[in-house]
Order: structure tokens, then C-alpha cells, then sequence
């Protein structure tokens, strides 16, 4: 009873048992003991909320936010306790940030469901009833047979129970799963492999029993139990015969599959897991500043709860005959009074902590990533690709990367691959004009005539064209029935598809050389060598793997020969060749690489009738094997591919992508560390690299390659890093391999992460996709903790792109793997320089800027009315009016600082495109340090303290401001009070902050003067109006007529201009004699911009009175050139670029940037 | 996001490189507009400060700020100023024994007069003031005590003050006009001034009370109470006075346009001063003719009743005779402020100007011709 109700309320799940019964069809037993269990249907759910449960449930995550709950806390504290300032003042701007966040939240949500929509109402065909049905993927049950077509993905985790071949195996690849693209084949139990047609599987009668949902990819245990003529046939069931959902059906027409895992049940769901949450190193410093500033706020509210105790000791202060207490308060507890004054004085405070920086930081993050969507310079014609934000969370991270950790495939190079050179039996030959000319020999071959081939020539382009796994696509809509009689028709039509651009590469090659392999349909491959047509039987394919590095097709020639073509890594076929010109084969292996030549080893071997009867009786064996099944496939495929005749090796090269160069070195002298990390061999590594500008012709090399044990590597490793140590002048470039460097981070990672840094360049080769995020973890939690960046193009970087604190995907030809789980994603690996050296410099300023103005314009809020206090024993009086406290933060300061933060621009986008070494200005959080937060803080103070004190010297005990006359025609010296008081200090403050601003903003467009000087603006006719008016719903009049009383009193003008301008002026002598005296290197870059005014010409916005000023210091400009001379102003110019002379080795070696400083 | 990762078209690397080549029509390119604002291209003015953009504006600063402080500086000397503390701290001052045996309620008012000479002659307009010291009318307890809506005639509100008034809301169980602590404190010395003629008559010295406070506070804010009768006592029936009052508030003056809340000592003083020393606005004396001087030199007498309490709380209480200016009362800093201010411009202007020959237009140089 007690489990049923656990039960009812979801505290067991449903299905108790380990397992999970599914009946075929759902074609429950009649008789017997069925207990009808529930499954998850087919809906994928991705999005966080329903309209109903929206509002809760977003409220609720949003104050998880220590923030907002903070402010909530103030709030309720404010309806709680009688406090200075009325709900109102906190609860408006809360509000209002509270709403824009939920808007912003519900928008992306609706997306989200759209999404959803789309994938769960995919028509599917499924077995009803007989027949075969449409309807939607999201109505599949469990037990449901579900039928699909060739690449088509499956709609849930199917069983398999038949294809369309009759020994029941299919195709797959799990490409948008784990990202390994080659096919894989999955089986079906012999029993239900015969059941290929609706009407056979409609009287097919069985039950799986398998485990329940668990997010193993490559664990499936269950068994299938088949019922015939009255008996009962139990097979296993392992994971070859399951079909993942989100895996597709490949090279096979159909296939049927009864869904076992549905929906959030299947193990895809079960795997996606929400991305983490990437904080950036802004936020993170942003974090630290709320701290602090709570701290000062809570020492502020102590120290005036305790002082304010000090004062009310002496009753003639506490309670003068004046300003009687109530009963209630004269009775009511001390310790109450005591934290409810405190309390008091936090909520008078508490606008210190700027409630709406997150939203605005939120609203500058998702408006300004727009700009690099909207960028015509990431924009690839090609392709049709424009740059894609997928978090606008870490917008300003881009200007921080000091690490950028590239793949090489796809994403330096191409990716399009082009057969350039093989080896045939010792003889190097080139490919020239679609012809295989050998070394030495220019085209000279007449054209037409059929060049000679000899056997072994004829023999490796064979086996090239022959053993792979390409498929064959036609242009010809419905050449389904069967390609193979068109097969005459083809020539051009026809297109190639395969898993790996290599193997495509190289059958294109051979067509070209008149080896074109012309189709296969399932088991006989064609070729037309030369026009003419043979046919092989295609026996076995030993699929490719990681491990073994090579695949191979077992075929039956024309001839009825039985023989084993393989290709694969060099690594793994020298070692079994056995005949062949094996040393000259390496050598040239090795002269490929080093030209940056992706190399593959062709062999093949021979079977005698008895050896392949042998061959083929343990390959069925090991197929067919129950238990430890892949064990026994490699120890078969190993015996199988051994003694092999050596043919030959074949060279492709995969072209560079434009401007790889340029971008490298541009990064490089941005201050980034560049690591390229391949899954290529050594040699291939080292020659692109060298090509691609990573490491160049000067660099010392060294290497940590093919290190077999700890206490080698340890002693290569301290090796190495006496080398750096002893000659530090020369750049050292590092190459490390995958084995290496696993036995390196096992034991000696501070020694390895030394060597690594102290080098300028890292190559790391032979990387398995976890390693390449292993190294990326390695460098970022490093004690430095240095920004991250990732780019890549393929599923094995995506580890790599999610480790990294940035994750950019390249938008390639390996699919949409690494872009959709990137950060950000381009369509080429140059765009990279704008995105990080412009995007990333201009964000970072800006957000940096907002954040620190966010703090700095709280202060000089908050502080008077701190100060205020002390006047007015510390009674909690505000010095502000409410409506004032409440709008302050959401009208009257908001929209500058936005605008600013949207559209600021240092220095033009050309200046910081063309000199990278600008991006280091802003390095490791620089704007952000401790020392400009100080900065800022105390200019707040400082403010905060010149506009209290001002006002409180010039309104003095009230000596009034108004004059008796002439000007103002009021012929009456009047009072003021505490609101006139206040009133000054917020005019004040309104106008000083804003201009501060202005003195900050360095790139005026017609938006940036419509929202300061508008804000300014605003503030007056706002205060106008609302002093104009007796308001009805409001309980006291306080604010009536204040502000035109203090505007029409001429000494109010003449005390706002004086504050103003002392509080500003230091500020901007600061900052004058900064850039004279320590320029930064971005401030030398800006003049260039303003002084040949071209800025200003084609502004709108120009003065035309500054005309004069720069006429004027033309003219000095010019003085002061003849005084000096250009031959010092070089000089200078040297000694005072710090970075510019450290690098002058990198500004010497590097050939770019040599000739352009 | 999940359901996205899935959505089976794009998938394929191979499809998405179709599209290109074969069609003329390109309806759906992707390529990003063109626009100054997408680009980030928007024209600008770029000011960037440095020692030559600033340097003409610290000059001009320097040379508009030094005049306009000595034009300030001197206009607030030419103020006259005079100031007397009557609190009657010592013994030997005339008020030490009215300050010493005051109590709220005493019904025999207690009176003593000043005696002080100006040196110099008061021109134009005078105005006279109270000063008080110590005496924190910015406390919020106190601020908060008052009804705007009751000083503003609301009837509703006479008969029910807010609670911000507590606890001077209801005394005798009738409520209080004009209730709160602000209203039941007000300023209740009176002052007089008579002017000692050196042939030994005193003249009484001629103070208007009206005209001190705000137009819009007199005219708008503050207003009486509509009844039946134009009899102001009648309308107030059925409310009591402040506590510490003498007199009911529709007692406060003859004048019925300077009577009840419209009375201007009252508006005055409803006006809460910012700081804890302050002045208010008590009299104006007016110029009678061009001939004499307002106040021309000699002996005058204060005559205070007095009746306020301040030396419980260490309070002190003055009495300012002032003329003033187009620009207000004496205030010297402001002047002051502006020479400084304008002194330093100028000289870090001087500074900017070296600075700029130096290395201002080095650097400018530098980058141009690297």
C-alpha cells in the first residue's frame, strides 16, 4: 500500500524490476501473468518550461541568483519593517529586471519547443495492424515496429529485427553520437531476419527482455524470445543489434526494428547532457566586485547602526522635546529596534550593490552578439556561411584567449583532399593531367594513348579503386531499383560518397587514372579498367578501426582468385608485409609526409582455396560469437592481415586553407600560444605546421616523440628543459606525440607544462579526441589559469571544444558536429583573427567599461546619502526623494551605458585588425584588474564626496541661494530645505555620471548623443513634471516645486557647474597625462585615426568649430616635427614599445609582420 | 538545444555543400546586409583627449572661472551681514533667565531685549532670520511627521490625520491641525526690532511677515480648509491645537489671508531644513524711501518674547539681519570655488601645454611613421 503511493507520487519509479519486458507489436500474452508495465512515449523533450509552469518556474530559477534573491531579501524586507524608503524603491527596478530576464528566457524557450516540435512530429512508418503506417515520431510506443529507409535516422533505440538483406545485417554510422564516421554493421537475430515483410512480421510472435535505460552507449544486455510453431527460441540480444536513435541507416534500403527505448528513455536523451555553463573571466571578476561591494555595504550599514547608538545614548538626541517617540516604539523590544535599524540601514544602502547590471550585462551580451552574426568580413561567399553565436555569454571571452588550441584537419587545411603522388612496388610516381607519370619524367606523354601500365602498377591502382567503403550516388532520381545497370550511363553522374574524405579522394584519383569503380550493390563491386568492365566479388569487409589503423575487403576476381586488399596507416601494415620493395616503400612514405602528404600503405594477399576456406569459417565464427565478440573479430582480422604483399603507398594532400599564415602569425603576435593538435602522423604534422606558419624555419625543434616508458620520458622531458633554459634566444617549437604525452601527464605534468610554456609554438600529433581535451583541461587549470580557445571542425574535437573556455567550430565538411556544440562557429579558420582581435577586443571593452561604470555610478549614488547620516543622527532619513532612488538605475543612467556598451569602438576595426599586438593591451583581464576596480570605486568616493560636501558648502546652513533679483524677478530670498538638498546632489550626480561616461565614450554615433545628452534631458522635464504636480496618490508633497525652485535660483546653476566640473576635471587630467606619459599601445594607435580627420569627415556628427582647434594644433604639430625629426621620433617610438622590442625576434623571424613594422 | 541536434536535414556534410553552384536563383543567401549599422560602420566623431583637445578648454575655463569667482567673491562681501545669539547660555546675558526657567505651558510669556549696533548701514531690502543650531529637523522620525494632505485642506484628512503624525495625532481624543511633530514644534519666539535713535527714543522697526514663503507653497500646497462658514474657527471645529501651541492654528494671525495653514511662519517652518544648523526666513524689513537707509547705523534693540526651548539639547538660537544679492545670501565659497578652480585650470593648462611640446605630438607621430 505504502509502495503504491510512493509510487503514485514518484518517488519509486514505475517498473521496479531490473528489466524491462517489450512484446513485439505489443501483442500481449492472453493468458498468464502480464502486468502491463509504463513507458516514456517517444516525445523529446528539450525545453524548459510549459506555459504553465512557466512563471513559476522561471521565478524560481531566477532567484537562484544570489543577486535578485538579494534584492528580494530586500524587499521583503522593506514590507516587513518600517524602513526609510517604501517598497516601491526596490521592488519596481526588481521587477523590471525581473521581467526583461523572463522575456528574454520565455523567447529562447520558444524556440527550444519549436525544435521539439519539429523532431517529435517527423513522420516515421510503423507496423500496425498489418499495415504499414505514417504517423509521427513522437507516437511511437515501445514494442512498436518501426520501419526505415536508407539514411534515414532512427527515431528511437530500435532492436533490429530484419533488412532488407537476408542475412539480416545493416549499416550504420553513429556520427551524431559518439562522432566516429565510419559504417558500422548491426545484425539481427537469425530467426526474425526472415521476417522482411509487414506481413510476415505481423505474425511474428516474440518478446525482448532487456535492461532498463541506462546512457551506455555501448552496453546493451538482453535476449529475445522468439515463439515457433509452439516452441520457444531464446537468443542474446548485445549491442550489434541495437539501433541507436540519432544513429542513421547507411547503405542498406530498409530495415525493421522494434523500439525498446523511447523518448527521454533512449540512449541518446539519456546521454545529452545540458551543456555546462562556461562562466567567463568577466562575470567571474564581476562576482568577486558584488562581494565586495556587499562588504562595504554591510560595514557601511554597521558602522551606522552602531554610531547611531553611540548618538542615541543621550537622550537629548534620542528624543528631544521636538521630536517625540511613540509608545510602540518606546516600548518595543531593544534587541528588535537593534536589527531592525540595522536592517533599515541595509535597505537605505543597498543601491550600492547595482541591481541592474546583470540584466544590462545580459542585454549588451545577446544585442551586441548580433554584430558578429551581422559581420560582411566572417561571411564565407563559398559557402554561403556567416558566423554563428551560439552563447553570447562569452562574448568578451574573446578577448582574452591566450591559448588557441586548433585542430588541423578541416580546420587549417580544407579538408579537400587531392591525390598527389604514390609509390608503386619502389617506383614514385606523380599524378600530372589525370595521368600517373613516375619521378623524373615531365608530361610528355603524347596525348590519347593509352598509357602502358605494368601489372604491379595495374594491380595497386586495383586495389586502391577497390578497397574501401564508398558508396555511390547517382543523380538519377529513381535509380534505386538497381544502380548497376545504369552503370554504363554514368561517367558523370555519378558521385562518390565516403566516410573519409581520404578514401574518396584516392577512388577519385584511380577514375581519373582509368581505374573507376562504378558501383556495388552489396556484393559485387564493379571497376571499368580502362572501358573495360570486371566484376569481384566483394566477400568480407574487415571494417576499419582505430586500433588496427587499416581496413581491408576480402574479393573474389573475375578469375574466381580469392584475395585481401588492405590499406591503412604505415605503422600497421610494414610490420606484416612481407614481400614488397618494403625499405623503399618507407622512404618515400617518409619523403610524402614531409612534403604534408597524408600517406596510406596499400598491400594485399593471396588465399589459396584452403586458406580462405579457413579464413572465411573463423571470420563467420567470430561474427557470429556470443561472448567477447570483438575480442575474437580482432584476433581474426589479425590473422587474416598478415603476410602481405607490399604494392605500394599512396600521398594525398590536403590543401591549406587561405590566409592560415597570416592568421597564426597575427595570433602570435597578439601575445596567443598557438598548439595545433592532429590526429596525423608525426612527419605529416611537422611539414603542414612548417607550411602553415606555426612553426617556422628558425625554431628549434624538439621533440618528445615515441616515448615508451615513465622514466624515459621524464629524463627526455628534463632534457628538454635544459635545452630551453640554455639557449633562450631561439624560439623553440614542441612536438609531441599522443603516446608521450600520456605517459608525460601521467607522472610529469609541472615538467611537462614547463617545457610547454616556455615554448612558442606546441605540436601535438597522434591525438585520440579525449587527449586533445585532456591537454586543453591541462593548460587551463593551470595555476595561470589562462584563457582556453578551441577550434575545430570534426566530432573528435568537440571534447576539445567544450573542454575550452571558448569553443569555436568551423563550419567544414565533417557535418555540424563540433558547430552546434560550439560557442561559436565560423566557416574558416582566418576569420579567426577578426573574431578574436576585433569582436573580442571591442567586447571586452565594452563589458569591461560597463561593469566597472556600474559600480562606479552606484557609488556615487549611495555614498551622500551615507554621508547624510552624519547630519541627521543617523536617523535613516533619505536624502533622496523615493521616486528619484527607484528611477535613478532604470531611466535616468541606463541607456548611456547600454548604447556605450553596444557600440563603443576604441580604435577602428582596421587598426586592431592590421596590429595584433593592440589585443595584448587588453590581456589577462587588465580593465578588470584589482587595480582599475579600485580606480573606479574611489572615483565614485571621491565624487560622491565632492558632490555631497559641494552642495553642503554652497547651500551652507541654508543660506539661500535665491537672489533678490533683477535676473530672477522674484524679489524674495527664499529657503531651502532637505528635498532642495537632496534634489542638488542628484542633479548633480545625474549630470557628472553621465558625463563621465561621455569622457569614457570614444566613438560618438548620432545614438550615443541621442541617449546622454537625451538622458540629461530626461531627467530634467522628468523632474519638472513630477515636481509640477501635486500628485493625488501620493502621501506627502515633498518634491512640489523643489526642482523649479532650485533651477530658478542663479547660484544652484553656478554650484552645478562648479561640481561638475571639479569632479571631472581630474579625471581628464588624469587621463591626458596618462596617455602622454604611459601611453598604452591602443591609445598611440588612435591618433592615427583622428588626426588625418577622415573620421571626422565623414561624420555627421562633426563640429565644425573644432576646425579651428585642429588648424591650431596643426600648426604645433608641425613645430614640434621640425624640432625633433623623424630619426628620433623612431627611436622613441622603439624604446617605448615595451612588447615591440621583446619581440623583435618574433618580429624578425616572422616574414608577415617583418616587413610591415 | 537536444531536439536541434538532431534535426536530421543539415546534418550530412555532403548536402550542405550543394547548394551553391547550381542554382541561379540565390533567393535564400545568407549573407549579412551591408549596412553601416551591422557593419559597425555608423559615422562617429572620435574625440580622444589628449593634451592638445584638452588644453584650449582648460584655458578657457581657467580664464571664464577666474572672473566669474572674483564677480561672486565680491558680490557676496558686499553683502551685509549682522548675527546675534540670544539662546542666553551666560549669565550675563539678557536672556539667561528666561532660558533658565522656561517651561511649555507657562502662561506668563517671558520677554528680554538685545541691545547690538550695526557700523554700517543697511541698503535696499532686509531680511531677518531666526537661526537654530543642533536642531535636527532632518531627522526622519520628524520629516515623515506631518499630513500633506490635511495642510492642503483635505477635510477628510483634518478630521483624520495620517498615522505618519503619531504621536501627535489626536490629544483629548480630537485630532490635531495641523498634527505631526514638524507642526507641533513650530518656532514660536517673537522677535522685534526697534532702532535706538541717539536722541534716546526708540522707534519699533516695521516687519512685514508676509512674502516669505514659497508662492506655490502659500498659493497650492498649503491651504485652508473649506467649511461652511467663511469663518475660519468654524471650520477648524471638532480639532484641537498642537500640544506645545498656545493658541489654535486658526489663531495664528488676524490677516484671515495669512491665517490657519496658509500662515507663512507655519510654511516656513513646514519646510525641514537640510542640516542641523539652519536659518529661516522671519521677517522682511522693506526699504521705505531712497533717502535713508533701511537699517542706517546706530544702537537697536531686540526684543525677544521668549518662549522656545532650546537648551536641552545644547540648541542655540540667533538672530540674522542680511541683505541680499542677485545671487542670495553671503556665501563667500562659491566665489572662492571658482577661483580656484579656475586658477588651477589655468595652471595645469600651462603643465598640458609643456606636457603636449614634449610628447604630445611625439606619440601622435610615432605610429604614423612606423
Amino acid at each position: 500500500m505504502l509502495r503504491w503511493i510512493r509510487q503514485q507520487l514518484g518517488f519509486d519509479p514505475p517498473h521496479q524490476s531490473d528489466t524491462r519486458t517489450v512484446y513485439i507489436a505489443n501483442r500481449f500474452p492472453q493468458h498468464g501473468h502480464y502486468t502491463p508495465q509504463k513507458f516514456a512515449d517517444n516525445r523529446i523533450i528539450s525545453s524548459k518550461y510549459t506555459i504553465w509552469n512557466f512563471v513559476p518556474k522561471n521565478l524560481f530559477e531566477q532567484f537562484r541568483r544570489i543577486a535578485n534573491f538579494y534584492f528580494l531579501i530586500i524587499f521583503l524586507v522593506q514590507l516587513m519593517i518600517d524602513t526609510p524608503t517604501s517598497p516601491v524603491t526596490s521592488g519596481l527596478p526588481l521587477f523590471f529586471v525581473i521581467t526583461v530576464t523572463a522575456i528574454k528566457q520565455g523567447y529562447e524557450d520558444w524556440l527550444r519547443h519549436k525544435a521539439d516540435n519539429e523532431v517529435n512530429g517527423a513522420p516515421v512508418f510503423v507496423v500496425r495492424s498489418g499495415s504499414l503506417v505514417q504517423t509521427r515520431s513522437k507516437n511511437i510506443r515501445v514494442g512498436d515496429i518501426v520501419r526505415v529507409a536508407k539514411d534515414e535516422t532512427f527515431p528511437a533505440d530500435l532492436v533490429l529485427l530484419s533488412s532488407e538483406r537476408d542475412e539480416g545485417t545493416c549499416h550504420i554510422t553513429t556520427a551524431s553520437l559518439d562522432g566516429e564516421t565510419n559504417l558500422k554493421t548491426h545484425f539481427a537475430v537469425p530467426e526474425t531476419a526472415v521476417s522482411q515483410t509487414v506481413s510476415k512480421l505481423e505474425a511474428l510472435q516474440a518478446v525482448v527482455e532487456c535492461q532498463q535505460p541506462e546512457p551506455d552507449l555501448y552496453r546493451f544486455i538482453g535476449r529475445i524470445t522468439v515463439s515457433q510453431q509452439g516452441e520457444e527460441i531464446v537468443r542474446p540480444l548485445g549491442p550489434e543489434n541495437l539501433l541507436l536513435r540519432g544513429a542513421r541507416l547507411k547503405n542498406t534500403k530498409e530495415i525493421f526494428g522494434v523500439a525498446v527505448y523511447t523518448g527521454m528513455e533512449s540512449k541518446m536523451a539519456l546521454n545529452y547532457k545540458c551543456k555546462s555553463q562556461k562562466r567567463s573571466a568577466v562575470e567571474k571578476s564581476m562576482n568577486t566586485f558584488l562581494i565586495i561591494y556587499l562588504g562595504i555595504l554591510l560595514f557601511e550599514a554597521i558602522l551606522s547602526t552602531i554610531l547611531k547608538y553611540a548618538w542615541q545614548s543621550e537622550p537629548k538626541w534620542d528624543e528631544p522635546f521636538y521630536n517625540r517617540k511613540t509608545e510602540q516604539e518606546r516600548n518595543s523590544s531593544q534587541i528588535l529596534k537593534f536589527i531592525s535599524d540595522f536592517l533599515a540601514f541595509l535597505v537605505l544602502y543597498n543601491f550600492i550593490i547595482p541591481i541592474s547590471l546583470y540584466v544590462t550585462v545580459e542585454m549588451q551580451k545577446f544585442l551586441g552578439s548580433f554584430f558578429i552574426g551581422w559581420d560582411l568580413d566572417l561571411y564565407h561567399i563559398e559557402s554561403d556561411q556567416k558566423a554563428q553565436v551560439n552563447t553570447s555569454d562569452l562574448n568578451e571571452e574573446l578577448g582574452q584567449v591566450e591559448y588557441v588550441f586548433t585542430d588541423k584537419t578541416g580546420t587549417l587545411t580544407e579538408n579537400e583532399m587531392h591525390f598527389r603522388e604514390c609509390s608503386i612496388n619502389g617506383v614514385k610516381f606523380q599524378e600530372i593531367n589525370g595521368k600517373l607519370v613516375p619521378e623524373g619524367m615531365t608530361d610528355d606523354a603524347p596525348d590519347g594513348c593509352m598509357p602502358l601500365l605494368s601489372t604491379e602498377e595495374e594491380l595497386f591502382l586495383k586495389a586502391v579503386s577497390l578497397c574501401h567503403t564508398v558508396q555511390i550516388n547517382y543523380e538519377e532520381p529513381d535509380c534505386v531499383c538497381d544502380s548497376f545497370y545504369q552503370a554504363n550511363g554514368v561517367s558523370l553522374q555519378m558521385e562518390y560518397y565516403a566516410s573519409s574524405p581520404d578514401e574518396k579522394a584516392l577512388v577519385e584519383a584511380m577514375k581519373r587514372m582509368g581505374v573507376a569503380f562504378t558501383g556495388n550493390n552489396g556484393e559485387i563491386m564493379e571497376i571499368k579498367t580502362f572501358g573495360k568492365s570486371e566484376r569481384f566479388k566483394l566477400l568480407h569487409v574487415l571494417e576499419f578501426d582505430a586500433d588496427r589503423r587499416r581496413m581491408s575487403v576480402i574479393l573474389q576476381t573475375p578469375t574466381g582468385e580469392k584475395v585481401l586488399f588492405t590499406k591503412g596507416a604505415e605503422s600497421s601494415i610494414f610490420p606484416h608485409a612481407k614481400s614488397g620493395e618494403v625499405d623503399k616503400t618507407r622512404l618515400h612514405v617518409d619523403e610524402f609526409a614531409l612534403k604534408g602528404l597524408r600517406t596510406l600503405v596499400v598491400a594485399c594477399r593471396r588465399f589459396s582455396a584452403a586458406e580462405y576456406e579457413e579464413v572465411d569459417r573463423r571470420l563467420h565464427e567470430a561474427r557470429t560469437a556470443l561472448q567477447q565478440r570483438e575480442e575474437r573479430l580482432a584476433e581474426v582480422f589479425s590473422f587474416i592481415e598478415k603476410d602481405l604483399e607490399l604494392l605500394g603507398a599512396t600521398g594525398v594532400e590536403d590543401k591549406l586553407q587561405e590566409k592560415v599564415q597570416e592568421t597564426i602569425e597575427a595570433l602570435r603576435l597578439a601575445g596567443i600560444k598557438v598548439w595545433v593538435l592532429t590526429g596525423d602522423k608525426h612527419e605529416t604534422a611537422v611539414s603542414v605546421s612548417l607550411s602553415c606558419g606555426h612553426f617556422h624555419r628558425t625554431m628549434n625543434i624538439l621533440e618528445l616523440v615515441q616515448q615508451k616508458s615513465d622514466s624515459e620520458c621524464a629524463e627526455q622531458l628534463r632534457q628538454l628543459a635544459r635545452r630551453i633554459r640554455e639557449d633562450h634566444v631561439i624560439q623553440h617549437g614542441l612536438v609531441v606525440d599522443g603516446a608521450s604525452l600520456s605517459l608525460a601527464l601521467r607522472q610529469h605534468e609541472r615538467l611537462f607544462m614547463d617545457v610547454c610554456r616556455s615554448c612558442s609554438a606546441v605540436l601535438c600529433c597522434r591525438m585520440a579526441p579525449l587527449q586533445k581535451a585532456k591537454v586543453v583541461r591541462l593548460i587551463k587549470t593551470c595555476p595561470e589559469k589562462p584563457i582556453t580557445l578551441a577550434v575545430g571542425d570534426g566530432a573528435n574535437d568537440v571534447s576539445m571544444i567544450q573542454e575550452a573556455n571558448v569553443g569555436i567550430g568551423i563550419m567544414g565538411k565533417e557535418g555540424r558536429q563540433a558547430v552546434r556544440n560550439s560557442d561559436y562557429a565560423i566557416a574558416r579558420f582566418k576569420f579567426l583573427a577578426k573574431l578574436l582581435l576585433v569582436h573580442g577586443h571591442f567586447y571586452y571593452i565594452r563589458i569591461a567599461t560597463l561593469v566597472q561604470y556600474f559600480f562606479y555610478k552606484n557609488v556615487c549614488f549611495i555614498t551622500p546619502q551615507f554621508l547624510y547620516q552624519f547630519f541627521c543622527l543617523f536617523s535613516q532619513q533619505t536624502l533622496y526623494d523615493s521616486v528619484y532612488l527607484t528611477l535613478y538605475n532604470i531611466c535616468f543612467t541606463s541607456l548611456p551605458v547600454l548604447v556605450y556598451s553596444l557600440f563603443e569602438q576604441l580604435v577602428h576595426p582596421h587598426v586592431l585588425q592590421n596590429k595584433p599586438a593592440l589585443y595584448r593591451d587588453i590581456s589577462k583581464n587588465s580593465l578588470l584588474s584589482f587595480r582599475t576596480f579600485l580606480y573606479w570605486t574611489l572615483l565614485g568616493f571621491c565624487h560622491a564626496f565632492v558632490f555631497f560636501f559641494g552642495s553642503y558648502i554652497l547651500m551652507g546652513e541654508d543660506t539661500s541661494l535665491m537672489g533678490n533679483g533683477q535676473i530672477l524677478r522674484a524679489n524674495r530670498q527664499l529657503m531651502f530645505g532637505n528635498w532642495t538638498f537632496g534634489t542638488l546632489v542628484f542633479t548633480v550626480m545625474v549630470i557628472t555620471v553621465t558625463l563621465k561616461l561621455a569622457l569614457e565614450t570614444h566613438f560618438w554615433t548620432w545614438m550615443n548623443h541621442f541617449v546622454t545628452w537625451g538622458s540629461i534631458a530626461f531627467y530634467f522635464i522628468f523632474s519638472l513634471f513630477y515636481g509640477g504636480i501635486i500628485w493625488p496618490f501620493l502621501h506627502t508633497q515633498d518634491m512640489y516645486f523643489v526642482f523649479v525652485q532650485l533651477l530658478s535660483s542663479g547660484s544652484a546653476w553656478f554650484a552645478i557647474i562648479i561640481i561638475v566640473i571639479t569632479c571631472l576635471f581630474p579625471d581628464v587630467i588624469k587621463k591626458v597625462f596618462y596617455r602622454h606619459l604611459r601611453p598604452t599601445s591602443t591609445q598611440k594607435s588612435q591618433p592615427i585615426e583622428a588626426y588625418p580627420g577622415t573620421s571626422c569627415m565623414d561624420s555627421a556628427c562633426c563640429f565644425s568649430s573644432r576646425k579651428d582647434w585642429r588648424e591650431w594644433l596643426g600648426q604645433l604639430v608641425e613645430r614640434v616635427m621640425i624640432r625633433y625629426g623623424p630619426g628620433r621620433v623612431t627611436r622613441w617610438w622603439r624604446d617605448s614599445d615595451p612588447f615591440c622590442s621583446n619581440d623583435q625576434r618574433i618580429l624578425t623571424h616572422s616574414p608577415v609582420e617583418a616587413t610591415r613594422c | 538545444m537536444m531536439a536541434s541536434s538532431y534535426s536530421t536535414k543539415e546534418e550530412d556534410g555532403h548536402q550542405s555543400g550543394a547548394p551553391g553552384p547550381g542554382g541561379g536563383v540565390n533567393a535564400k543567401s545568407r549573407k549579412p546586409d551591408n549596412t553601416a549599422f551591422k557593419q559597425q560602420r555608423l559615422p562617429a566623431w572620435q574625440p580622444i583627449l589628449t593634451a592638445g583637445t584638452v588644453l584650449p578648454a582648460f584655458f578657457i575655463i581657467g580664464l571664464l572661472f577666474i572672473p566669474i569667482g572674483i564677480g561672486l567673491y565680491v558680490t557676496s562681501n558686499n553683502i551685509k551681514e549682522y548675527e546675534i545669539d540670544y539662546t542666553g547660555v551666560d549669565m550675563s546675558s539678557p536672556c539667561f533667565n528666561c532660558s533658565q526657567n522656561y517651561s511649555w505651558n507657562s502662561t506668563k510669556p517671558c520677554r528680554c531685549s538685545v541691545s547690538f549696533s550695526l557700523d554700517q548701514p543697511f541698503e535696499s531690502n532686509v531680511f531677518m532670520y531666526y537661526g537654530l543650531s543642533n536642531y535636527y529637523q532632518n531627522h526622519r522620525r520628524y520629516v515623515k511627521s506631518r499630513d500633506d494632505s490635511q495642510l492642503n485642506g483635505n477635510l477628510n484628512a483634518l478630521k483624520d490625520p495620517s498615522k505618519e503624525c503619531e504621536p501627535y495625532r489626536m490629544n483629548d481624543g480630537l485630532p490635531i491641525a495641523p498634527c505631526g511633530a514638524i507642526a507641533n514644534s513650530l518656532f514660536n519666539d517673537t522677535l522685534e526690532l526697534y532702532y535706538n535713535d541717539p536722541n534716546g527714543t526708540k522707534t519699533l522697526i516695521k516687519l512685514v511677515k508676509t512674502g516669505i514663503a514659497w508662492w506655490t507653497d502659500k498659493h497650492v500646497k498649503f491651504r485652508n480648509p473649506v467649511g461652511d462658514g467663511s469663518n475660519l474657527s468654524a471650520v477648524f471645529q471638532g480639532t484641537t491645537k498642537p500640544v506645545n501651541w498656545q493658541k489654535y492654528v486658526y489663531q495664528l494671525d488676524s490677516d484671515p489671508d495669512n491665517n490657519g495653514f496658509i500662515n507663512e511662519d507655519l510654511i516656513v517652518w513646514m519646510r525641514t531644513a537640510a542640516l542641523p544648523t539652519f536659518r529661516k526666513l522671519y521677517r522682511i524689513i522693506e526699504k521705505q524711501g531712497d533717502a535713508t537707509p533701511t537699517l542706517p547705523r546706530g544702537n537697536y534693540t531686540l526684543l525677544v518674547t521668549y518662549n522656545y526651548p532650546v537648551r536641552s539639547f545644547e540648541g542655540r538660537k540667533r538672530m540674522i539681519l542680511s541683505t541680499i544679492s542677485w545671487m542670495g545670501g553671503k556665501n563667500p565659497f562659491l566665489g572662492i570655488a571658482y577661483i580656484t578652480v579656475g586658477s588651477v585650470c589655468f595652471f595645469l593648462g600651462v603643465v598640458l601645454l609643456i606636457i603636449h611640446h614634449k610628447y604630445g605630438s611625439r606619440s601622435n607621430n610615432a605610429d604614423i611613421s612606423s
